[in-house]
């Protein structure tokens, strides 16, 4: 969801050359070495934290009681672009975690296990609070089961309704805001020692909003042909600290504008997107992606993109920890009840056709040449219905639809001659329709 | 004449085939080269070469129209002759290596004397073997197994023989084996030693590509050795042999394409050639199945041989042409024999294991619970082609016609089993399977080419402010 360095990512074939990155990926780079070093010197300083996941999280609210969150996922992607998920889910596998569980599981449980030194090279601290939040994601709750076991710490539990029918109803609302008052702002005072202050949430969320005017605004550059950004590849450098640490925080309210600014002189120019081997070359192909990345080739996957001329204009995992291109945004008005709002809206909460829905429109809105699906090994929150995804959006939008298979952080699912040969042969395939046989 | 060239460069075998100016198929050629795709490539394309110069000799006769009424007879004895020339070439060079790679292996025990191939084309010129009665050097029990080997040549060629492959590495493969056995009792030479020298010589040997003098010396060497009269065939030859073949284009496909030099332009997925080669054999397909090597590949295409949709296998080669290829050596049976086989089963064996290498433990299980041999084949080729039919589903179901192509296409218990499948998932419909379907990825490929081909035609035609007319895409000599 946020990694910081693309150059630096493990599995087989090393890339010599250097990444190439714009400022606002360095600045949020940045961002996030700081934000490990400030964890790794919490027992220290004497700060509190909470480990969370992305969907669903309760940022501004975990930050009003000036407590850290911690999310789990972000250290296991992180990892696996260092090279070192691999030996984390091998130790997890000796300590009982079988081959079909979860691969963020499984190296967050071997990063702990070893010390739970994070990404940045620096031991992470143990959490004071287990803030299980698990929106859309069953797995999340034997996750932190396992936590628990081995931290021996509190847990407060925020379930969130499925949106089974499509819809938020006022009771799905109040349950959640019920929750939130009744089990975990208590569990934050606890943990914190400090008082719900009400005041600061709202300011919080109202700089949440801010910069979620800007993230949009990045995001739908990519309607512009060429697109100056990609939107999977380099989306999931641009909802980083929105998903993770910082919403809420005026340095996410920085970095979006700084970002935007950036975004906007790039479109201005009729510039593409930059990727790690440089400034993207003519743009052939226009792609809607479903489906997380895979993490431990990050740099090479995304290479068969570029060199083909691909440019993935809009994509449903950077929707993951949040949607915001269909008008929501935090409401400092109502503090509880946005963030209800927020967690029941986050892309695996929503049912299969309201997914089915959101794709078709973004292949319209954003003259999209088709969609293409990488179906996660480990993530069953999202590989469950991809097929019917697929075939109701072919059907609907008539623009071909493509599927690959690889997994997020286990580098022995990433199979490079077959994904290669399935995308070539969807971009080949796209242009064969287009030219009406001739090419 | 020019011509277009389509090569697939498959993880088992390397196919090309060979167009016309008027994109009709010239030839055919195929190679199970592994070692390099360089390689590969320099054979199939030699082959598919061979294999056109054999159609310009039809042409040339049916022009002549002094053959007679037996044109096809002459042909095919023609062909046969060729063919053990060429085998015989290959044994020359066989033995070779095999000298070669003898006399570096440690001092024999014993010292006899070192000796050619007898009547060996091509052979090392040495002393006469025959006279030591127990020949105990490696060179010399292997030199005894090819002289062997050179006069049992002219029986694989006959006409009416069957081989059981067409691939020098299997045919020389198979008979040196049968004869190591007993040459390794005799001579006291390891057999595992015997076998050890033919796997490393193999490689040389098939890594050597046929060139044009070749095809003028085989070719000599079949006139010669036909009864009768040749004069017209002969006048035929010299007129094939004399027209210039030139390369237009070169298209790539299959897992090979990436590592030869081909232009980002002519490399082609295997999804999009086996798509518009299976339209080109037959136009009313829509959907194609492939079972290749390790690549199985279901593909939705259009009235016009556009790709719609596609799935292939993912991670697992299980059901690929690759678990035969296992199944086979488990058996020791050859690739060919194991659908006839299979095809005599009465009570097929329900094989539960999709994993290749689980599939040979059950194989030898219920061998030694005393199946019949048959009976589990049967129920290994079901076994593969009901994972084919997930893949099917998974990519839209199957729709009239469907065509299946691949190497699998030509093994009947496959073929069996997946009509019986499909029938039952999807009804009545048409199944179409080319004898020469291990060629449509190539096909596919060739006819990119020629396509790109008009294009430049018409791009040329365009910048001379001339009208291009467009080219008509006919792929006749396919059935």
């Amino acid at each position: 969801m946020t990694p910081s360095d693309p150059s630096a990512h493990g599995g087989t074939s090393v890339t010599a050359a250097p990444a190439q990155k714009d400022d606002s990926q360095r600045q949020q780079k940045t961002m996030l070495a700081e934000h490990y070093h400030r964890l790794s010197q919490a027992e220290s300083t004497g700060e509190k934290c909470v480990y969370t996941f992305v969907p669903g999280n309760l940022t501004e609210l975990v930050r009003s009681f000036d407590l850290l969150p911690v999310l789990p996922e972000i250290n296991a992607l992180q990892s696996a672009m260092r090279g070192s998920s691999k030996d984390y889910i091998s130790l997890a596998e000796k300590l009982g975690h079988s081959e079909d569980v979860c691969t963020y599981v499984k190296a967050d449980v071997g990063m702990l296990r070893k010390g739970n030194v994070g990404p940045t090279g620096e031991r992470l601290p143990d959490p004071d609070l287990l803030l299980l939040s698990y929106t859309g994601c069953f797995t999340f709750l034997k996750w932190f089961e396992i936590l628990k076991e081995e931290y021996d710490c509190p847990v407060v539990m925020l379930h969130t309704p499925y949106q089974g029918d499509g819809v938020i109803t006022d009771s799905m609302r109040k349950y959640v805001v019920d929750q939130i008052k009744q089990k975990v702002i208590p569990a934050l005072e606890k943990v914190s020692g400090k008082a719900y202050d009400e005041e600061r949430l709202r300011e919080m969320l109202a700089r949440s909003a801010k910069a979620e005017d800007d993230l949009v605004a990045v995001l739908e550059s990519a309607k512009q042909t060429p697109s100056p950004i990609d939107s999977y590849f380099g989306g999931v450098y641009y909802i980083g600290p929105m998903f993770t640490a910082f919403r809420g925080t005026e340095a996410a309210v920085g970095y979006y504008q700084a970002l935007r600014a950036e975004v906007e002189a790039r479109a201005a120019a009729g510039q593409g997107p930059i990727t790690p081997e440089g400034p993207m070359g003519e743009e052939k192909f226009r792609i809607v992606v479903e489906g997380p990345p895979n993490w431990t080739h990050f740099r090479q996957f995304w290479r068969m993109f570029s060199e083909e001329g691909a440019v993935v204009v809009a994509s449903t995992y950077t929707k993951v920890g949040g949607v915001y291109d269909f008008g929501f945004r935090h409401d400092p008005d109502h503090p509880l009840e946005t963030l209800a709002d927020y967690c029941m809206g986050c892309y695996t909460n929503l049912n299969l056709p309201t997914r089915v829905d959101m794709i078709s429109k973004y292949i319209e809105d954003y003259s999209a040449d088709g969609l293409l699906i990488n179906s996660v090994k480990s993530c069953n929150s999202f590989s469950a219905g991809q097929l019917m995804i697929l075939r109701e959006v072919e059907a609907r939008t008539g623009r071909p639809g493509g599927f690959i298979e690889s997994d997020l952080v286990d580098p022995r699912y990433f199979s490079e001659a077959n994904i290669k040969n399935r995308l070539e042969s969807y971009f080949q395939m796209i242009e064969q329709k287009r030219s009406g046989g001739a090419a | 004449m020019r011509y277009c060239v389509g090569i697939d460069l498959g993880s088992t075998t390397t196919k090309a085939v060979i167009l016309d100016d008027d994109g009709e198929i010239l030839g055919r050629g195929i190679t199970n080269s592994r070692s390099n795709y360089e390689v590969a490539r320099d054979v199939s394309v030699s082959e598919a070469l061979i294999d056109a110069r054999f159609g310009l000799v039809r042409q040339a006769l049916a022009t002549q129209g002094d053959a007679g009424d037996d044109a096809d007879g002459l042909l095919n004895q023609l062909e046969q002759g060729f063919r053990e020339s060429q085998y015989r070439r290959q044994l020359g060079l066989l033995c070779k290596v095999l000298k070669r790679l003898a006399s570096d292996l440690p001092a024999p025990i014993v010292v006899a004397s070192g000796g050619g191939c007898h009547g060996i084309a091509d052979a090392p010129t040495c002393g006469s073997g025959g006279d030591v009665a127990a020949p105990s050097t490696p060179w010399e029990a292997a030199e005894t197994i090819l002289t062997q080997m050179q006069a049992e040549a002219g029986e694989l060629f006959t006409e009416g023989s069957s081989r059981k492959s067409d691939f020098f590495r299997d045919l020389a493969g198979g008979l040196y084996l049968g004869l190591a056995e007993g040459e390794a009792r005799r001579s006291g030479v390891p057999y595992d030693q015997l076998v050890g020298l033919y796997d490393k010589a193999i490689l040389e040997v098939e890594n050597e590509p046929p060139t044009d003098e070749d095809f003028g010396q085989h070719m000599a060497a079949a006139l010669s050795n036909m009864a009768g009269a040749t004069g017209p065939l002969e006048r035929a030859v010299a007129r094939a042999a004399d027209t210039p073949l030139e390369q237009a284009v070169c298209v790539g496909t299959g897992y090979g394409r990436a590592t030869l030099p081909f232009e980002k332009e002519h490399i082609r997925s295997e999804i999009l050639c086996h798509g518009l080669g299976a339209h080109a054999m037959f136009p009313g397909t829509r959907t194609v199945l492939d079972i290749g090597g390790q690549d199985t590949k279901a593909i939705q295409v259009d009235d016009r041989g556009i790709v719609t949709s596609f799935q292939m296998n993912d991670r697992c080669a299980a059901g690929c042409g690759r678990y035969l290829g296992y199944i086979a050596d488990e058996m020791n049976l050859g690739l060919h024999e194991l659908g006839p086989l299979a095809c005599e089963s009465k009570r097929p064996v329900k094989i539960n294991s999709t994993c290749t290498v689980f599939a040979g433990a059950e194989l030898r299980e219920r061998l030694s619970l005393g199946e019949e041999r048959a009976d589990i084949l049967a129920g290994l080729h079901r076994s593969i082609v009901l994972r084919a039919m997930s893949l099917l589903a998974r990519s839209g179901g199957v729709d009239d016609e469907f065509t299946f192509t691949g190497g699998v296409a030509k093994n009947p218990a496959a073929v069996n089993a997946l009509a019986k499948l499909v029938h039952e998932n999807y009804g009545e419909l048409t199944l179409n399977i080319s004898p020469d379907s291990i060629y449509t990825g190539a096909l596919g490929a060739a006819l990119f080419a020629f396509r790109s081909l008009a294009d430049d035609v018409e791009a040329d035609a365009a910048a001379d402010d001339s009208v291009a007319a467009s080219t008509p895409l006919t792929t006749g000599g396919t059935p």
